[in-house]
């Protein structure tokens, strides 16, 4: 590090923007989202100021206290106070303030300030306090405090050029270090009420938009219905908006196969693009659309506010099977990808609530698992209208979602029936105001999750591809031989061994084969199925793969399968992320073993009694 | 009388948090989030199960607290003038 390298510390309570503005500074692309404990982690960047100066930006997890209470408000107290492991305390700390709730954000400006070192406050949301006519004394603020402040608008790349300015500028005086103790602490709100009383005035104490919708969306019977209906819509949008684009992506791959069948010699070449890329990748690709459908749901969900309300209105619910009303936001994200959902449990805090929320969180239906219910769906559910409205094929879809969560539920409540440890865990969860979705974070948001998707495609499950490709290519048929030459491959030996095991639920040798791929990466068992498929001679696009698949099992065998992907012990990356935020082989194992037994079990069922009726 | 016993839509002052054993953190959580002598709290929202949990309003801040957790904030209604 250079003797000019200045180290700055964004802090300041949960949700008061603190990541917007360090995207704002550093040009970074950190996930923002409308509720406390989006970031968990410590994240740096850097940007270089007007002066040439290289600025070192660490955002760091919200904190009220530094009564620490949970992991991720930990790691704040610890690189303030220079005790990170491998850090020294930062140079310069900015203390970000909500401007529409100062009541609550200035105690943790005064809270940091005993730490003694230079710090700015840095004004936040200013327009949304201009928008509800709170006025702010900024000077008097500044001089009562002792510190610079300075007015932010995050979301604006204007609103931080004050700030930019005054990080470069002069390095402010440090106030003089304080013990941090409970009698001192208790002290804090009485200054807290005279600064307010000094230098703001506020018409109102809460926006009245927020008080008009809450009464809508916490009301007991209306909250509810609106919470279901969100949910439902969602899921049906998938379907109904992501369907036709996912078909016209497969009849473009088809057509890139057939034209390449066409212009390539014949040979093991021609196979691997035909059968391996096209036919495997392209299936996988097509999903595309739906999972971004599904990330533009959940994005503006998060952007809007709303996900703590259902937190309020299911945290009885989640009590009483064994979790928290905290859970409900690491749970939904779990519908994008169990990983950031995992890790987005650091903000619950208590250790028990949280391991709970950990272990059962894989069993949210994970965007991974979408390519495999929709390419099932597309082959063995008609698309026919429920009365009238509901299409068939988003009804099944949205039964395998339900049955990820009532699944996650019951393995909830039975380890709440395990455990010993009876004592009280807290809620105390803050409601944020509503916000409208900025459209440039829903896209930003869209594009890194559609880049994470394109990079897994052209990485892990391409490389997979085509090692099932030639698992499915050789070795070649022994002369003389009879049956289809896949039969005589690598792929054929594994899946007849695998079926062993597999057969009571149904699944045939190429199911067992495309079980393997998928525990590093859900989407691969479509790949893996359509390579096999093609290889042995059975369509290779998407539309394809389907008649291939409607031809060669039974919808008792497909149904069991999607209820094997609903429960199955989810990818490697998961597992791995597990024991990184458990630090416990112990939980892993839990984590896999309960799942495996528990998918087995429910498609066994599923396959013998759909065997029975049909 | 307790946070916890307020109707929907009451205001009152808070008295102060008491400890439900030595050294509750969730008593030291809800001091620092401001639930200290004199400040005024309303009653915003309560859940859909057993009216738990509760959507307290204090300052311009929303807190859902559980029943559990207002128990432990005692409160004196004033007579609003």
């Amino acid at each position: 590090m250079t003797a000019s390298t200045l180290r700055i510390a964004l802090v300041g309570n949960p949700n008061c923007g603190k990541t917007a503005l360090f995207n704002q500074l550093t040009g970074g692309r950190q996930k923002v989202a409308n509720y406390a404990g989006v970031t968990v982690e410590r994240k740096e960047g850097r940007f270089t100021a007007p002066s040439g100066r290289v600025l070192q930006v660490l955002d760091l997890p919200g904190t009220y206290s530094f009564d620490v209470t949970s992991p991720d408000e930990q790691i704040t107290r610890d690189v303030l106070e220079g005790n990170y492991p491998g850090e020294s305390a930062p140079d310069l700390i900015v203390c970000v303030a909500d401007a529409t709730n100062l009541r609550l954000h200035l105690r943790f400006v005064l809270e940091v300030k005993r730490l003694g070192r230079p710090m700015v406050l840095a004004l936040n949301m200013m327009d949304a306090a201009a928008r509800r006519g709170i006025r702010i004394d900024v000077p008097e603020l500044s001089r009562r405090l002792g510190m610079p402040v300075v007015e932010t608008v995050a979301v604006k790349r204007e609103g931080v050029k004050a700030l930019m300015a005054r990080v470069d500028g002069e390095m402010p005086e440090a106030a003089q270090a304080q013990a941090d103790d409970a009698a001192s602490r208790s002290g804090l709100h009485a200054q807290v009420r005279e600064l307010m009383a000094a230098t703001v005035t506020m018409p109102r104490a809460t926006a009245e938009l927020d008080d008009a919708l809450d009464r809508w969306a916490l009301h007991p019977v209306f909250g509810l219905a609106i919470l279901s209906l969100v949910m439902f819509l969602v899921f049906q949008a998938v379907y109904a908006a992501g369907k036709p684009m996912t078909d016209l992506i497969g009849d473009g791959f088809g057509w890139l196969g057939d034209h390449a069948t066409a212009w390539m010699p014949a040979g093991p070449l021609q196979s691997l693009i035909v059968d391996g890329l096209f036919g495997g990748l392209g299936t996988v690709i097509g999903f595309l659309p739906e999972i971004l459908v599904l990330f533009f749901f959940i994005l503006v969900l998060e952007e809007s506010g709303y996900l703590p309300r259902a937190a309020f209105l299911l945290d009885r619910w989640m009590v009483s099977v064994g979790l928290t009303g905290r859970s409900f936001i690491p749970l939904l994200s779990s519908f994008a990808c169990a990983i950031p959902g995992i890790m987005g449990t650091r903000s619950i805090t208590d250790p028990r609530d949280r391991l709970a929320t950990i272990l059962v969180a894989p069993l949210m239906t994970c965007s991974a698992r979408l390519p495999v219910y929709a390419l099932l769906i597309g082959a063995f559910i008609p698309t026919r209208r429920v009365w009238g409205v509901f299409n068939m094929q988003g009804l099944v879809l949205f039964a395998l979602y339900a049955a990820g969560v009532i699944g996650a539920m019951a393995v909830a409540w039975v380890m709440k029936k395990m455990r010993r440890d009876r004592s009280e865990h807290a809620l105390l969860m803050e409601l944020p105001s509503y916000r409208l979705p900025k459209l440039r974070d829903v896209a930003i948001g869209l594009y890194e999750r559609g880049m994470i998707f394109l990079k897994r495609l052209t990485g892990i499950i391409l490389g997979l591809t085509i090692l099932m490709w030639f698992l499915s290519s050789f070795p070649a048929p022994p002369a003389g031989a009879t049956g289809p030459a896949i039969d005589y491959s690598a792929a054929g030996y594994i899946g007849r061994g695998l079926q062993v095991i597999f057969a009571p639920l149904g699944f045939n040798w190429q199911i067992c084969v495309s079980l393997i791929p998928a525990f590093a990466a859900r989407e691969t068992a479509v790949a893996a199925l359509a390579t096999v498929y093609a290889v042995g001679g059975e369509g290779a696009d998407g539309a394809g793969l389907a008649q291939a698949l409607a031809a060669n099992f039974s919808l008792a065998s497909a149904l069991s399968l999607m209820v094997w992907f609903a429960f199955a012990p989810q990818c490697m990356s998961t597992l791995a992320v597990i024991r990184r935020e458990t630090d416990s082989w112990r939980n892993v194992g839990i984590s896999f073993g309960y799942m495996f037994a528990v998918a087995y079990v429910a498609s066994f069922v599923t396959y013998q009694i759909t065997s029975l009726l049909t | 009388m307790r946070l916890s016993d307020l109707p929907k839509g009451a205001t009152a002052v808070v008295d102060r948090v008491d400890d439900a054993h030595a050294s509750d953190p969730i008593a030291q959580r809800l001091r620092d989030l401001g639930f200290v002598a004199g400040e005024p709290v309303r009653v915003a929202a309560m859940g859909p199960m057993g009216a738990d949990p509760l959507l307290i309003q204090i300052g311009s801040t929303r807190f859902a607290l559980r029943r559990k957790e207002a128990d432990r904030v005692l409160v004196r209604v004033e007579a609003v003038a």
